[in-house]
C-alpha cells in the first residue's frame, strides 16, 4: 500500500470532481405543475467479428471463438428487420426517438438512416463501432481520433450530429471535454438527475439527459429475463410516476433504450405497441428528441 | 487476417422487398426442426471448447440428452402427428450407426433429414479444408445410403465454423443454411458456386434458448411462440416470411413441458388458410425457384451489394 493510501484529498462538501455541480433535489425551487419530456434510444451497433474487447468485451460482443456467426448476424437482424418493427411502432404512436449510430455503420445501413432521417428522428453520433470503446487507458491523440473518425464518417453522408453517445456508454475522465471540442451540445451516457444536468468541460457545458438503465432492455429482457409484459409495465409506470411528480414540482426528463436486436424481436412487438400507446396517453407527457429537449431547457 | 464482416450476404432491409407469396396464397412458411443429436460419452478434447462443461463424464449432461433419444423423440413424433406436421430433422449423422430405430420411425412419417455434423460434441474449429469434406462427404453418403434421402441442409455441429463452411455445403449442393439469423425470410449467400439460401431458423424460439439460456417456464415458452408466431403471419401478408421452430426432445418433451408446448401447436395449426406447412427443403428449394433471382436484382438494384463471396470480399463494415 502507498504511504498516500489513508489521504483523502477529495473528501470535501458535494462530489469528489468538478465535472457538475452538486444540487440536491430538495433544496431546488418547486416549477410545477411541468410536463414530462421522455426521449426513447434506438442505437445503431456494428459487432465485428473480431472484438479486441479492450478495455472489456461491448455486452453485445461475438461470444464464441471465430467466427461466431450466430452473434454477428444476431446482432444484424436487429439493423436489418427488428429496426423497422421499431419504426412502425413509433409511426404508430407519433413519436420521433433518438438513433445513436456507430459510424462505420453509415456505409452499410445507408437506405435505414435516409428512412430515420425522413421520418424526422434524431440522428445521434455513437463513436466508431462497439469495439472502440472510449476509456481511460487511450491516449488523448487516440481518445480524440475516435471522435474525429467518427464525425468524418457522418460528415461523408452530410450529417452533423450535435448528439453523442459513447459505445457502450463507457467513458474516459475526459471524454466530455473532447466532445465540447468537436461540437456535441448534448450527450447521453450519464444518468445522474431527472433533468438536464449542464456540465462543466474545457469548452463551455455539455448537456446530460438522463438515460435510465435500469429501463434499458437489454438489461431487462435480456440480462435479468424479464418478460415482455414485466418491462412494459415499467416503462409506463415510470412515465406515470414522473408525470405526476412533474404536475408538482416542476419538469421531468426521463429517458429508455430499445435495442434492435432485443426489442425488435417478432414475440416482443405486442409489448412495444402496447408500451407506446400507453405513453401516448398519458397527460403531461411528451415523447421528444435530446436535441428538442436541450433547447427547451435552455430557454427557460 | 480474420475478418470483421463475413460478408456471406448484403446487407438488404426489411422494408420495400419484392413480395413474396409461398404456395396456394399462404403468408407464412412454417417448418418445425426437431434436433436428434448425440453427445459423446468420452468425447476427446478441443482446444476451443470444451465438450461437456464439468468435464467428462458429465451424468446429468449425458443422461439428460440420452433420455430424449431413449423417450423424448416418440412423444415429440406422436405429439407432430397429432397436428400432422411433418418434420425436418437436425440429425446427428453418427445417430444413424447408434440408434437406427430413431431414424425408421422419422422415415416412416416422411420426414427430411439435414446434416447437422456427425456428433454435437465435434466442432469444426480447426478443421482443414480436407477434414471439413471429408465430414460433408460423409454425411451426405450415410444418409443416402440408410435412408435413400439426399440431404439438402445444414447446421453446424454445436453452431461451431470455419471460414470455409458455407462455401463447402454449397459446392456440395446443399439447398440451404441454418447457420445465419439475420432475418425472417430467407436470402442468397455469396459462395463461389452453388446456389444456397440462408433459411430462416432460430435462436430466439430455440427451446435450448428458451429453456436454457433465458429461464423461460413451459407456459411461457407457448405464449412466446403464440407471439413470435401472430407477428410474422401479420407481416406476412406483405411478403411472405418464414417461422422455423427448432426442439430439443431433451427439453420440449419433459413430462411437465409437452402439453403447454402443445398449446402453441394448436393455436399455429389453426391457421392453416394462411400458413405453408413445409419442411426445410421444400421452402428453400420453393425460394430458389421463385425468389433467388428476384433478390439478387433487388439487392443490385438498391446499390446494396458489396461484391465478392464470404470471407473473401471487400472487407467492409
Amino acid at each position: 500500500m502507498s504511504s498516500s493510501y489513508p489521504d483523502y484529498p477529495l473528501r470535501r462538501y458535494g462530489n469528489d470532481h468538478d465535472r457538475y455541480d452538486w444540487s440536491y433535489s430538495a433544496l431546488r425551487p418547486k416549477d410545477g405543475p411541468g410536463k414530462l419530456d421522455v426521449f426513447i434510444v434506438v442505437p445503431l451497433e456494428f459487432f465485428p467479428l473480431t472484438p479486441s474487447g479492450k478495455p472489456f468485451k461491448h455486452p453485445g460482443a461475438m461470444v464464441t471463438p471465430y467466427p461466431d456467426l450466430r452473434h454477428f448476424s444476431t446482432r444484424d437482424y436487429g439493423n436489418r428487420v427488428g429496426v423497422f418493427r421499431i419504426l412502425d411502432a413509433l409511426k404508430a404512436a407519433g413519436m420521433r426517438a433518438v438513433f445513436p449510430v456507430n459510424g462505420m455503420l453509415l456505409d452499410r445501413c445507408q437506405p435505414l438512416i435516409e428512412r430515420i432521417a425522413e421520418a424526422g428522428h434524431e440522428i445521434a453520433a455513437h463513436g466508431v463501432s462497439t469495439d472502440h470503446i472510449h476509456y481511460d487507458g487511450l491516449s488523448e491523440a487516440d481518445e480524440a481520433g475516435y471522435i474525429e473518425q467518427t464525425l468524418e464518417l457522418f460528415a461523408k453522408k452530410g450529417l452533423q450530429p450535435k448528439t453523442w453517445m459513447s459505445p457502450a456508454r463507457n467513458e474516459s475522465y475526459r471524454t466530455p471535454d473532447l466532445l465540447t471540442k468537436f461540437g456535441f451540445e448534448t450527450c447521453l451516457d450519464w444518468e445522474m438527475d431527472q433533468v438536464p444536468v449542464a456540465m462543466n468541460t474545457e469548452n463551455g457545458p455539455l448537456t446530460c439527459l438522463p438515460n435510465h438503465f435500469e429501463l434499458n432492455d437489454f438489461n431487462l429482457l435480456f440480462t435479468k429475463r424479464q418478460s415482455e409484459d414485466e418491462w412494459s409495465d415499467q416503462l409506463v409506470e415510470s412515465a406515470k410516476y414522473l408525470a405526476d411528480e412533474a404536475e408538482a414540482y416542476g419538469p421531468r426528463v426521463m429517458g429508455f433504450t430499445l435495442t434492435p436486436y432485443i426489442a425488435g424481436l417478432p414475440f416482443r412487438i405486442h409489448a412495444l405497441r402496447k408500451t407506446l400507446a400507453a405513453i401516448e396517453k398519458l397527460n403531461k407527457v411528451r415523447v421528444s428528441t435530446p436535441s428538442l429537449i436541450r433547447s427547451d431547457w435552455l430557454q427557460k | 487476417m480474420p475478418f470483421a464482416d463475413p460478408n456471406l450476404y448484403d446487407y438488404w432491409p426489411y422494408e420495400d422487398r419484392p413480395k413474396i407469396v409461398w404456395p396456394g396464397g399462404k403468408k407464412l412458411a412454417f417448418w418445425i426442426a426437431p434436433n436428434i443429436e448425440y453427445y459423446e460419452f468420452q468425447p476427446p478434447a478441443n482446444a476451443q471448447r470444451q465438450p461437456w462443461p464439468r468435464g467428462n463424464p458429465d451424468i446429468i449432461g449425458f443422461s439428460q440428452r440420452d433420455y430424449g433419444n431413449r423417450v423424448g423423440h416418440l412423444r415429440l413424433m406422436e405429439l407432430l402427428d397429432k397436428y400432422n406436421l411433418r418434420g425436418s430433422v437436425s440429425l446427428n449423422i453418427a445417430l444413424l450407426d447408434h440408434h437406427p430405430e430413431i431414424i425408421e420411425d422419422c422415415v416412416k412419417r416422411n420426414w427430411e433429414f439435414f446434416s447437422h455434423g456427425i456428433y454435437n460434441t465435434r466442432y469444426s474449429y480447426g478443421m482443414t479444408e480436407a477434414e471439413e469434406r471429408a465430414v460433408l462427404e460423409g454425411c451426405i453418403s450415410s444418409v443416402e445410403k440408410q435412408t435413400g434421402q439426399r440431404i439438402r441442409g445444414y447446421l453446424a455441429p454445436a453452431l461451431t465454423h470455419t471460414e470455409d463452411t458455407i462455401d463447402l455445403i454449397a459446392e456440395y449442393d446443399f439447398w440451404y443454411s441454418c447457420d445465419l439469423f439475420q432475418d425472417d425470410q430467407p436470402q442468397p449467400l455469396k459462395t463461389k458456386t452453388g446456389k444456397l439460401v440462408s433459411l430462416p431458423y432460430s435462436l430466439e424460439v430455440n427451446d435450448v434458448i428458451t429453456y436454457g439460456s433465458l429461464s423461460q417456464s413451459a407456459s411461457r415458452y407457448a405464449d412466446v411462440l403464440k407471439r413470435h408466431f401472430d407477428q410474422l403471419l401479420e407481416e406476412g401478408e406483405k411478403s411472405g416470411t418464414v417461422m422455423c421452430i427448432p426442439l430439443h426432445a431433451y427439453l420440449v418433451s419433459q413430462p411437465h413441458r409437452i402439453r403447454p408446448f402443445e398449446e402453441a401447436l394448436k393455436h399455429i395449426t389453426a391457421h392453416s388458410d394462411d400458413v405453408w406447412f413445409a419442411t426445410g427443403a421444400e421452402i428453400a428449394g420453393y425460394y430458389r425457384d421463385n425468389y433467388w433471382d428476384r433478390t439478387v436484382a433487388d439487392i443490385e438494384r438498391r446499390g446494396l451489394s458489396t461484391g465478392g463471396t464470404g470471407f473473401s470480399g471487400q472487407v467492409t463494415a
